[in-house]
């Protein structure tokens, strides 16, 4: 089976398929049977807020956690039902880029892209030089092979991460919250280099974030995940346009209504006001 | 009824520590020993910096506590054997206790406080970091990559390390023996040879591979179940000093008790 090939209904194959999933940690469940669809190609955003399960979900999808119900088929290939060399293989063509970089601090930048490379190929030194290089290249690291990890800023771990994760040529590509914890300029970096990935190499990207304005830059589909349930899912113009209140409280960045009637907030004023009136009376 | 379940619910906690233990020791095995002649190579220069670190940079500490402990052997077997107008055999007693209990068990302790909780700081902190879940993600099993160098290093460097300790606790009885029991250097060490069966000296070493086995696995299952956080770190390592004395001890009264049974008949 080729990825090209389409269905009968003229929708190219999804390369992810999620069938009612549901992931637990103990006795609570995070995810309370997701399904959804990742085609070839698409760059897919998966936004929620802290807690929401975006994360489980995507660790999950790179298979660090096991599902309690449910299937995942990557490529067609059940999950659940794949022997330990099998889930290697497709591993293989995933690459992950960790939210804090996970480079090992123990070696330098090049030896963390070249991991993969010595660890799965047998490809000689010079060659995988020459791949270390590119990949550098391409995430505009050239020159910093031999710096440690601990030697970078926070972005350029985040690139060096991406590196790795390009080393073995992916076909998915799955990043943990691309642009947290990096400043405006830097986390504008970070989404053109997602856009460039996939103009040039098209590869289907698969991106958590609660960042909305990147999320919007980047995305093709975006999905929208809270208390472990998939609250919508849709292009960036349908989600944009989506009158659904939970969509519009997370797009128009609505606090969480802790206030519910006049009472209460009649309650939290005279609550405030006795300690701002002490601490005032303190100052005096 | 409450205690009956608490008694229940630890034991069923231990046997699953134990349990966890075996399965990692297993599989460090499987890579240490087995998959290297099935074309998935082990990582030997990292096998041999490890065992740098554990071996040959814990000889001047060992070699101060063991001559220590050789010494005060020497002078608390005089004090008993000195009533029976026995003071030439502190050599023999010096030796045998040296090569068959304290000499392992004073190296393990040692190890376990160098490189055991190392071991845990190390992969807690990787744990912490997200390094494991990349090492998984790429498909590089991190018990092949990051468990199995430990395992080889301590199962090859617990025993050299015995040898040595045995040496330097003989060494230490000596200057006892020189100062107050008329002997000469010589005399004394060739004493201490001479009392020591091969026996001695193998079933100390048994001991200090299985110490050496005991030790990695969990340092390295206390780093690798480090929950999220730097505290959490600080805790696994703490865990692993504590967890790792108590399997050692348990370890050598099992295998002591063994040989004392098998020994007899």
């Amino acid at each position: 089976m080729t990825t090209d090939q389409l269905l009968p209904g003229g929708q190219p194959e999804p390369v992810i398929s999620l069938r009612n999933l549901r992931v637990s940690y103990g006795d609570r469940e995070i995810l309370h049977g997701i399904s959804f669809d990742v085609l070839q190609g698409e760059t897919l955003v998966i936004l929620g807020g802290s807690g929401s399960g975006k994360s489980t979900l995507l660790r999950t999808l790179v298979g660090l956690e096991k599902p309690s119900a449910g299937q995942i088929f990557i490529k067609g290939r059940d999950l659940a039902k794949t022997s330990a060399a099998e889930m290697d293989e497709i591993r293989r063509k995933m690459g992950m880029s960790f939210q804090g970089g996970a480079l090992f601090g123990s070696m330098t930048v090049g030896e963390n892209v070249a991991l993969p490379l010595r660890e799965h190929t047998r490809l000689e030194d010079s060659t995988i030089e020459i791949i270390l290089r590119l990949k550098l290249q391409q995430v505009g690291l050239e020159g910093f092979e031999y710096y440690a990890p601990s030697q970078l800023s926070g972005g350029m771990k985040k690139r060096a991460a991406v590196a790795r994760a390009l080393a073995m040529d992916p076909e998915i590509l799955f990043f943990d919250e691309p642009s947290a914890g990096l400043d405006p300029i830097i986390a504008a970096g970070i989404d053109e280099l997602i856009l460039e990935l996939k103009r040039a190499f098209r590869m289907t990207i698969i991106v958590v974030t609660h960042e909305l304005a990147s999320a919007f830059l980047i995305a093709d589909r975006m999905l929208l995940i809270d208390k472990g349930r998939i609250v919508a899912i849709g292009t960036t113009d349908e989600i944009r346009s989506s009158a659904q209140p939970r969509v519009r409280q997370f797009l128009d960045r609505v606090a969480e209504p802790e206030i519910s009637g006049e009472m209460d907030y009649l309650q939290m004023l005279t609550a405030e006001r006795p300690r701002a009136q002490s601490t005032a009376g303190k100052r005096g | 009824m409450e205690i009956v379940s608490e008694i229940g619910g630890s034991t069923l906690n231990g046997l699953s520590y134990i349990g966890s233990l075996a399965s990692l020791g297993a599989r460090a095995a499987y890579y240490t020993l087995v998959a290297p002649f099935q074309g998935k190579p082990l990582r030997i220069q990292r096998a041999i910096s490890q065992a740098m670190d554990t071996g040959v940079r814990a000889l001047p500490i060992l070699s101060l506590i063991t001559f220590f402990i050789g010494l005060i052997l020497a002078l608390q077997a005089a004090y008993e054997l000195r009533k029976f107008g026995a003071i030439s055999a502190v050599a023999t007693a010096v030796a045998v206790t040296m090569s068959r209990e304290l000499g392992p068990l004073i190296t393990a302790i040692v190890v376990i406080g160098r490189s055991g909780s190392a071991f845990a700081a190390e992969l807690g902190t990787m744990k912490v970091s997200e390094e494991i879940d990349a090492l998984e993600t790429m498909a590089i099993s991190p018990i092949r990559f990051l468990v199995a160098p430990k395992f080889l290093a301590m199962m090859v460097m617990l025993p050299c390390l015995t040898v040595w300790a045995n040496a330097m606790g003989i060494l230490g009885g000596s200057l006892f023996g020189v100062a107050q029991a008329d002997f000469s250097f010589g005399g004394y060490v060739r004493a201490s040879v001479e009392s020591l069966f091969l026996r001695d000296i193998t079933t100390g070493l048994i001991k200090s591979v299985m110490f050496g086995i005991t030790i990695t696995a969990v340092g390295c299952l206390e780093g690798l179940s480090t929950g999220g956080g730097a505290e959490q770190v600080g805790r696994s390592t703490t865990r692993a000093v504590v967890m790792s004395i108590f399997l050692v001890v348990v370890v050598d009264l099992f295998f002591t008790a063994l040989f004392f049974f098998a020994g007899n008949r």
